[in-house]
């Protein structure tokens, strides 16, 4: 009798074991979700902080290119304002569009690319579309694996009676897959 | 240059890559934490039996256990809490920032952010030969260093897809397993140093058994080269493993396969490496072991197989 007591509470010490163990990783992947979240919003911070800076330094070079620049700075306005998970990307896409197309005009200016500002400031917009890039990648991969973890057995069973829920992909349009290449050598 | 052309055999068709799963980047995590404490536990054992010959050979082998203990201890103490930025020391790096390097200090942080891990601390070696390594006893202490020759020669892709490789030494807790390594490898290798040197000059210690004496000189040739073993096998396995996580951050395998040919290929010697510290660069500086020789002296697997295996991995992407 003793026996299968013993038995008994070892198996249902394990149990809770289990289950704690599982829990905690739940709010730890949850954590990351928000963490990596905050993280893609500091690096398109960062990035409607610079392009005022960039498009100050480049428009008296590129002043036939005016139509760019506006497109690059009205692009900035929208996506600031964007405040859906699916929107904002879409909008940030159209920013990161506008940008590569005014540095590919930029290869047209010989002056620009000389310019020890416009080099400093092209390293950290390249920078920091890099940063975007895989803060991006770092949130979808915790995104996913979160999201995994609620729809798999037996985890589904503890995401589901303690509230967790499955987020958001920041995805973005099949064309910006590619990360901005600016190349000014 | 053949040896590095693109080998994509025509049949072999790769799976697709699996889905990846954060936690699965930092799957050898435990394991380099737990062999961490079994490499301590072994070249403990190889001290004392070292520290007991001496001092047996000597006529007091339990005063060898015990100097041998000490220096050990130490030793460890202060890798511990001093490691890193003793290893940047005796490497002569220097720390630089944003302002100073922005480029490098730019691509430290993009794969920070891929890697989810803490910011390093960034230095500088001056030194012609492009090389890199990392160091630190957990990713909160950690550091990476690379050569002045490693940011002239690469180009931004390059350089993150050796800055990955860093990273993931760093979350794979590999940095904390070879720096024990290096520092009880370290240790044996120079109590043994001492006693074959000292024996040899003062033509043997008087009053000591002969048979230990032996025994002593025995094993004062035989640990450092056991220790060295021991750590040059498991850093073979890391290299290839840090490969593949490296490009799970960077999602780019030919920016760590063409840097590592650049790299193994540079014919400049790095001046700051040593047998001690070889182990931890990205590309073994020492070279005549590096390029070809898979033999179980290498601290690294031959680099044409690193870039091979990277570019199969390009394939599937």
């Amino acid at each position: 009798m003793a026996t299968s007591g013993f038995i008994f509470l070892g198996v249902l010490v394990a149990i809770i074991l289990f289950v704690v163990a599982m829990y905690n990783s739940l709010v730890r992947l949850r954590q990351q979700v928000k963490n990596a979240w905050s993280q893609i919003d500091v690096q398109l911070k960062r990035r409607y902080d610079l392009i005022p800076n960039l498009v100050e330094v480049v428009k008296d070079y590129m002043s036939y290119e005016q139509e760019t620049l506006q497109k690059v700075i009205q692009a900035r306005g929208e996506a600031m304002k964007a405040t859906k998970v699916s929107d904002r990307a879409q909008k940030e896409g159209m920013l990161t569009e506008a940008l590569k197309s005014l540095f590919a005009l930029s290869e047209n200016y010989p002056d620009l690319k000389a310019n020890q500002n416009v080099m400093k400031l092209q390293e950290e917009l390249t920078s920091t579309e890099n940063k975007i890039a895989f803060s991006r990648q770092f949130y979808n991969d915790s995104v996913m694996e979160l999201n995994t973890k609620c729809e798999m057995f037996p985890s589904n069973i503890i995401a589901s009676t303690f509230g967790f829920k499955q987020e958001e992909f920041f995805s973005i349009p099949e064309v910006e897959r590619e990360p901005v290449k600016v190349n000014l050598r | 240059m053949a040896a590095f052309g693109k080998e994509r055999s025509a049949g072999a068709s790769p799976a697709p890559a699996p889905p990846v799963e954060r936690s699965s980047f930092y799957r050898e995590k435990d394991k380099n934490i737990r062999n961490s404490y079994l490499i301590l536990f072994i070249m403990a054992a190889i001290l004392a039996l070292l520290g007991a010959a001496i001092g047996g050979a000597y006529g007091a082998p339990d005063i060898g256990v015990g100097v041998a203990f000490t220096i050990a201890l130490f030793l460890g103490w202060w890798s511990w809490a001093r490691g890193a930025s003793t290893i940047m020391w005796m490497s002569g790096a220097t720390q630089v920032d944003h302002n100073k390097e922005p480029m490098l200090y730019n691509v430290v942080e993009e794969m920070k952010i891929a890697s989810g891990l803490p910011m390093p601390e960034v230095y500088v070696m001056e030194s012609a030969a492009p090389n890199a390594f990392a160091t630190g006893r957990d990713p909160e202490r950690s550091a990476v260093a690379v050569t002045r020759g490693l940011l002239n020669k690469l180009d931004r892709d390059e350089l993150q897809g050796v800055i990955a490789h860093e990273m993931a030494h760093i979350g794979n807790y590999d940095i904390r397993y070879a720096m024990l390594a290096a520092v009880l490898a370290g240790a044996i290798a120079m109590i043994s140093d001492a006693f074959l040197r000292g024996g040899g000059r003062r033509r043997g210690p008087r009053g000591g058994n002969p048979i230990l004496l032996l025994l002593a000189i025995l094993l004062a040739v035989l640990a450092p080269f056991s220790a060295y073993l021991l750590q040059m096998a498991v850093s073979r396995k890391r290299e290839l493993l840090a490969d593949a996580t490296a490009v799970q951050f960077t999602r780019n395998p030919e920016g760590l396969a063409s840097a590592l040919a650049k790299i193994a290929l540079d014919p400049e010697p790095l001046e700051g490496a040593n047998r001690a510290t070889q182990h931890m660069y990205i590309i073994n500086p020492v070279k005549s072991f590096s390029m070809s020789s898979a033999a179980m002296f290498a601290t690294h697997p031959p680099t044409a197989a690193r870039i091979n295996a990277l570019r199969k991995m390009g394939a599937q992407v």
